[in-house]
């Protein structure tokens, strides 16, 4: 009963966001609705990254990898070969899977704080060959004057911040769509058994290492898709846009989301970002020092994200964790990071 | 006769000490087998090199006539060789079942082979029966991470039986439990299809008795003894080796 009322609950604030997300570009100014286009690419990366942290139990950092692949071949396909999004979107999420497909070897053997840092050196070494690779990418300059896209052939580029924010949403929500029927599959099922006993699953005759390379592939693609977003928001990339603060961000959003949580991890890294956003304007130069400080408050108040923290109200004495509790098997903590 | 497990010369060294030492096992389709010792035996190890987690230095192991000494324990659980823990290993944040659908999976033979979702369908048509057998369906749709101890023991069996298993690997299934579930727990392996071989490796021997038809004895990783329930109970190097103190 109590778990029917908290999911009516949910499903409501949900719709709400929805609705508000949809409606926001007619209420804020074009400034601020081309921030929202930026930010749902980032929440999108942050949907991969909680893929791979807390569904599949390999905590990343290097996610911006694949997000830089899929930006830099979705800008070099819209100044040369093509404007329309469809493609646009496919030819990123497509780099974003390969490169997530060539690290795999390096990725599915290795656990815990290793794997991040793995990750971690994966994504500071594609911002260095992005950095040196003039002829493609720039350089450090990156890559200016990137066509307006069209979403579909036949129709119109689109021109302006609201329709750009529109277009982000739209595949947002449909990728993000995507993954929560994902995870409803066999795949995610194996995926979160994985997470919770990968030795019990290897003795059920799991071929583990398939399954993992298939999420980490699978996050790519999302993380990939995502950077194309990017482009259409920005019309401009440079490997700024793709540095280990960026990373450091992501996780925090899906950590205080909740790490398991797709729902969580997309308005945690929303969050994140916007108050990073908003506190370069307030606190010139200490942005980074308030967000590492609310890292660490984090980690140590809200060890298994915002969306478990009423699990911590719980009066003395009372079970841990109750049977009829709803999404409990949905959510991961913040101690697979130290797995 | 070939047997369904054949384990030849088993050897495993940890150093200078000598876990296991040219240990041989046979078990034929359906047999109820044990393998009982004191501690130090052996009897873990050769489950583990049973089951596929533990590679001895020398020796054979070949299931349904075929060599399975280099496969993981996957791939022998593929084969039909499913191992119950000491610890009931089941995935805590996962519902019961959802437990045996994780377990039913990888040999579940779908309706419809290419039919997006077959699988998973025939997995859970499949943890019905099975958690209703095992006394579970009540908490069916509980978190494993919730039930208590011999229910763990109970879902553990039923994750076991939805691989479709051709042998058991039983390692002290009795660990943990109270009276009466140590008698639901007979009752449930007395009641496994007969199809199923069974190795139980158990230090209480009167549900040793009450379960296998052959039993063998292992001491300092080596065989002591092996016959029928009756021949080991009267074995007077079987006697002596409890008398020991060791066990």
């Amino acid at each position: 009963m109590r778990g029917e009322v908290i999911r009516r609950v949910r499903g409501g604030i949900a719709a709400l966001v929805l609705v508000g997300l949809v409606v926001a570009p007619w209420v804020v100014d074009d400034y601020t609705t081309a921030i929202l286009s930026r930010t749902l690419a980032l929440a999108l990366v942050g949907v991969s990254v909680a893929l791979l942290t807390g569904v599949a139990g390999m905590p990343t950092l290097g996610q911006t990898a694949p997000y830089a692949a899929g930006a830099y071949a979705c800008a070099v396909v819209g100044s040369r070969v093509s404007d329309v999004g469809v493609v646009q979107l496919a030819v990123a999420a497509a780099a974003g899977a390969l490169l997530a497909a060539l690290t795999v070897p390096l990725v599915v053997h290795a656990r815990g704080v290793i794997v991040l840092m793995i990750t971690l050196a994966i994504g500071e070494l594609v911002v260095i060959v992005l950095g040196r690779w003039r002829s493609v990418t720039g350089g450090t300059d990156g890559l200016a004057g990137i066509p307006a896209v069209r979403p579909f052939w036949g129709l119109p580029a689109l021109a302006d911040d609201q329709a750009r924010y529109l277009y982000a949403l739209v595949v947002v929500a449909t990728l993000v769509g995507a993954v929560l029927v994902l995870l409803r599959t066999r795949a995610g099922l194996v995926l979160r058994a994985g997470r919770d006993d990968e030795t019990r699953l290897r003795a059920s005759g799991h071929r583990v290492a398939l399954h993992l390379s298939g999420a980490h592939i699978a996050a790519g693609a999302i993380a990939g898709a995502a950077g194309s977003l990017l482009v259409v928001a920005q019309q401009y990339i440079s490997p700024a846009d793709f540095g280990f603060d960026t990373s450091a961000l992501l996780l925090l959003g899906v950590v205080i989301g909740g790490t398991a949580s797709v729902g969580g991890a997309l308005v945690g890294a929303a969050l994140v970002i916007a108050v990073r956003d908003w506190l370069f304007g307030v606190l010139p130069g200490h942005a980074p020092l308030v967000l590492g400080a609310l890292f660490v408050a984090t980690v140590y108040l809200l060890p298994t994200g915002v969306n478990r923290a009423r699990g911590r109200l719980r009066p003395p004495g009372a079970p841990a964790l109750q049977p009829d509790q709803p999404a409990l098997h949905e959510q991961a903590t913040v101690a697979e990071l130290h797995r | 006769m070939t047997g369904l497990l054949e384990a030849q010369e088993i050897s495993v060294r940890y150093g200078s000490l000598a876990a296991l030492d040219g240990v041989d096992l046979r078990i034929h389709d359906g047999q109820r087998h044990a393998l009982i010792g004191p501690n130090g035996a052996g009897k873990t190890t050769l489950l583990n090199v049973l089951g596929g987690s533990t590679r001895p230095q020398r020796g054979t192991v070949r299931f349904d006539g075929r060599d399975v000494g280099r496969l993981g324990p996957a791939a022998r659980a593929r084969r039909g060789i499913n191992r119950i823990h000491q610890r009931p290993a089941v995935f805590p944040t996962l519902t019961a079942t959802e437990n045996v659908v994780v377990a039913a999976l990888p040999r579940v033979v779908p309706r419809r082979r290419w039919w997006p979702g077959g699988r998973r369908r025939a997995a859970q048509r499949t943890a019905g029966p099975l958690l209703d057998q095992m006394g579970l369906t009540a908490v069916a749709a509980v978190p494993a991470g919730h039930l208590a101890h011999g229910q763990r023991r109970q879902l553990e069996i039923a994750m076991a039986l939805a691989g479709r298993p051709r042998l058991l690997l039983l390692d002290e299934p009795a660990a943990g439990l109270s009276a009466i579930e140590v008698g639901r727990l007979v009752e449930l392996l007395q009641a496994l299809p007969r199809a199923v071989a069974v190795l139980l490796v158990e230090h209480r021997l009167d549900l040793v008795y009450a379960l296998s038809d052959t039993v063998t004895v292992l001491r300092d990783g080596q065989t002591l003894a092996a016959g029928t329930p009756d021949e080991i109970r009267t074995s007077p190097l079987v006697r002596q080796a409890y008398a020991d103190g060791v066990a």
